[in-house]
């Protein structure tokens, strides 16, 4: 009786692996808290360093356009304009392909094979470096297109938006390879929102008589679009952020222009070509442009983490 | 009678043969750019490859004839994303072991996995802004502005989230049983998550992390302003406090080149990205459908 009773003491755990077994835990939560502190960081550096140009042109930083290191005045209009309008205009143009992709996809016009292999095709897509798709964009796209804007410019210059001749690389083509980035993210999310919708609500459709596409319209996309929200949201995150194949195919210029043929500017491209070379008030000024890039991608990441929960299917 | 028999001229089915073609079309103009892309890359770049390529310096711009290899560029991507994978690694597996073991999904676990989903959605260049300002102009390495080290943390940023991430979500797929019968038998909980839930977790928590290196390889926006470029071969351990190449950088630099001789260096280096890139991707996949059949039976 007595053996076995130090017996059953011995097998206490002993306080070193008691403490061992609190350390670990402890270490593990001053790991996790460390994406908290980096976020943070970010936000508060980035603040404190455009603090300078901040307090000189408040807000008038974001509507006046000119950039000017020889005078130290400095406006981020151009390239704030160019961010938004080229990552919109390239949402516009990949909603519907990314859609229309992922309907493909689910649907069963071909053979699950196929439809496997496009998917993958499609989300290999994004695994391919922007700087490589600039390359691309530089020495394809351009020449390709180029007969295509003279085209444009032609018949179409009466509208603002096409009124410069084209001269090599411009803000359309920074929009055309932002489309590409984007098909990838805005296909497969489409298409897991599309996967997740229950199949009694297609068979419920099919039942009551309605054909292939007026399930689609009417009961399935529906139903997914807050998925499929989220998902355009995230892409236009990305738009917004996307720096190497818009900077090398965007003709970085600061003068303003409507047209979507002449060389622009957007924020990440400016942070690119400048960042290096900058200094004096010139790095306060591109902290600002890069605090505004950084509000833009939050807001939208943050209301798109929102959709999601507040949206996500409840079947 | 007619009635149940298909109707070609209905409306309803002329409107679903047009859809139809249209999201066909849509799959079409999809796939295309990924096939012209990866056709061209492999023709274009994997014509210039030469064993020179792998063994020399890149020539400075403006020699049309000859311009050198991109060893040291290559050697740098190597280098950098390394770094990046040190610290990431610990940190976003230690962090993931948190939130999927410890955490009972409270105000700080939730907060944690928000900001996560927030750093991800970080515009890549901001990084390089942030290391820029913490590191690079305060020369707070040793006096060193520009440098590797500099550009594996500022990738090391963008690669936290993936690895928090796919640690978070492998051990949530490991079945409770195993949790409990590994405490039921007494041992501590340390020893639970390095012995039982770690080890049937690896394979989903690697292939994330390699996918994860992967992409860091590609980046290139943190780095033009953080690890900048070098011509010159890396020799030593101290050249991590200097600027360093990598291959991305060279695509970069070499694409804006006006010269003939940078640009087919430029195809070369994309080729050699693109390809290892595509084929990590690739052989995950192939794995992740290989375990998921396994696991069915």
């Amino acid at each position: 009786m007595e053996e076995k009773l130090t017996l059953f003491k011995n097998r206490k755990r002993f306080g070193i692996e008691k403490n061992i077994d609190i350390i670990f835990k402890n270490t593990a939560l001053v790991l996790s808290s460390f994406v908290a502190i980096i976020l943070l960081g970010i936000i508060l550096v980035v603040f404190f360093q455009s603090f300078e140009s901040f307090s000189r042109y408040g807000l008038k930083f974001l509507v006046t356009s000119e950039w000017n290191p020889v005078k130290d005045e400095y406006g981020a209009f151009t390239a704030i304009y160019g961010t938004l309008v080229t990552s919109f205009l390239s949402l516009l143009i990949t909603i519907p392909l990314g859609v229309g992709t992922a309907i493909f996809i689910t649907e069963d016009f071909v053979p699950k094979v196929f439809r496997e292999i496009i998917g993958s095709f499609v989300e290999l897509l994004a695994a391919i470096p922007s700087v490589v798709l600039g390359l691309w964009a530089i020495f394809v796209m351009e020449p390709f297109f180029r007969a295509f804007f003279v085209f444009l410019h032609n018949f179409f210059g009466w509208i603002p938006l096409f009124s410069t001749e084209p001269t090599g690389r411009n803000s359309l083509l920074a929009i055309l390879i932002l489309v590409v980035m984007l098909l990838p993210i805005v296909t497969s999310i489409a298409r897991d929102s599309l996967n997740q919708v229950p199949k009694k609500l297609r068979n419920a459709a099919y039942g009551i008589g309605a054909s292939r596409w007026k399930t689609i319209f009417s009961v399935i996309l529906p139903a997914a679009l807050s998925g499929i929200m989220a998902g355009v949201l995230l892409a236009l995150g990305r738009a917004m952020g996307e720096t190497m194949a818009v900077t090398m195919i965007i003709g970085n210029s600061n003068a303003f222009s409507w047209s979507l043929l002449s060389p622009g500017y957007t924020i990440s491209s400016m942070l690119a070509n400048q960042f290096g070379e900058a200094d004096g008030s010139q790095v306060s000024s591109l902290f600002y442009a890069a605090f505004v890039l950084m509000i833009l991608s939050l807001v939208v990441n943050i209301f798109a983490q929102w959709l999601v929960k507040k949206f996500s299917l409840k079947y | 009678m007619n009635s149940l028999y298909y109707q070609k001229r209905l409306s309803r089915n002329i409107g679903d043969k047009f859809f139809t073609s249209l999201s066909v079309i849509c799959a079409l103009i999809a796939i295309l750019p990924l096939i012209f892309l990866v056709t061209y890359i492999l023709i274009k770049g994997g014509s210039q490859i030469t064993p020179e390529l792998f063994t020399l310096e890149p020539n400075p711009p403006g020699d049309d004839l000859d311009a050198g290899g991109i060893n040291p560029a290559l050697i740098g991507t190597l280098i950098i994303t390394t770094i990046a994978s040190i610290i990431s690694i610990p940190v976003g597996v230690g962090g993931g072991i948190y939130l999927a073991e410890y955490s009972k999904g409270g105000a700080f676990s939730r907060f944690i996995r928000f900001g996560v989903n927030v750093l991800a959605g970080v515009p890549s260049i901001i990084a390089g802004v942030f290391i820029y300002a913490l590191i690079v102009s305060t020369k707070i390495l040793f006096g060193s502005m520009y440098s590797g080290l500099a550009g594996g943390m500022a990738l090391s940023i963008l690669m936290l989230p993936t690895v928090i991430k796919t640690t978070d979500e492998g051990l949530k797929l490991v079945p409770n049983e195993l949790r409990f019968a590994s405490l039921g038998v007494g041992a501590s909980m340390y020893t639970t998550i390095l012995k039982v839930t770690l080890p049937s977790a690896f394979r989903s928590i690697a292939t994330g992390v390699v996918l994860g290196i992967a992409r860091a390889a590609g980046e290139t926006a943190p780095l033009i302003f953080t690890a900048l470029f070098s011509y010159y071969y890396i020799t030593g351990f101290g050249d991590l406090f200097y600027e360093m190449g990598s291959l991305a950088v060279l695509i970069y630099n070499f694409a804006l080149e006006p010269y003939d001789a940078q640009n087919k260096l430029a195809w070369a280096a994309s080729f050699i990205l693109v390809l290892s890139i595509l084929s990590v991707n690739i052989f995950s996949r192939i794995l992740a459908a290989f375990t998921e059949k396994t696991k069915r039976v």
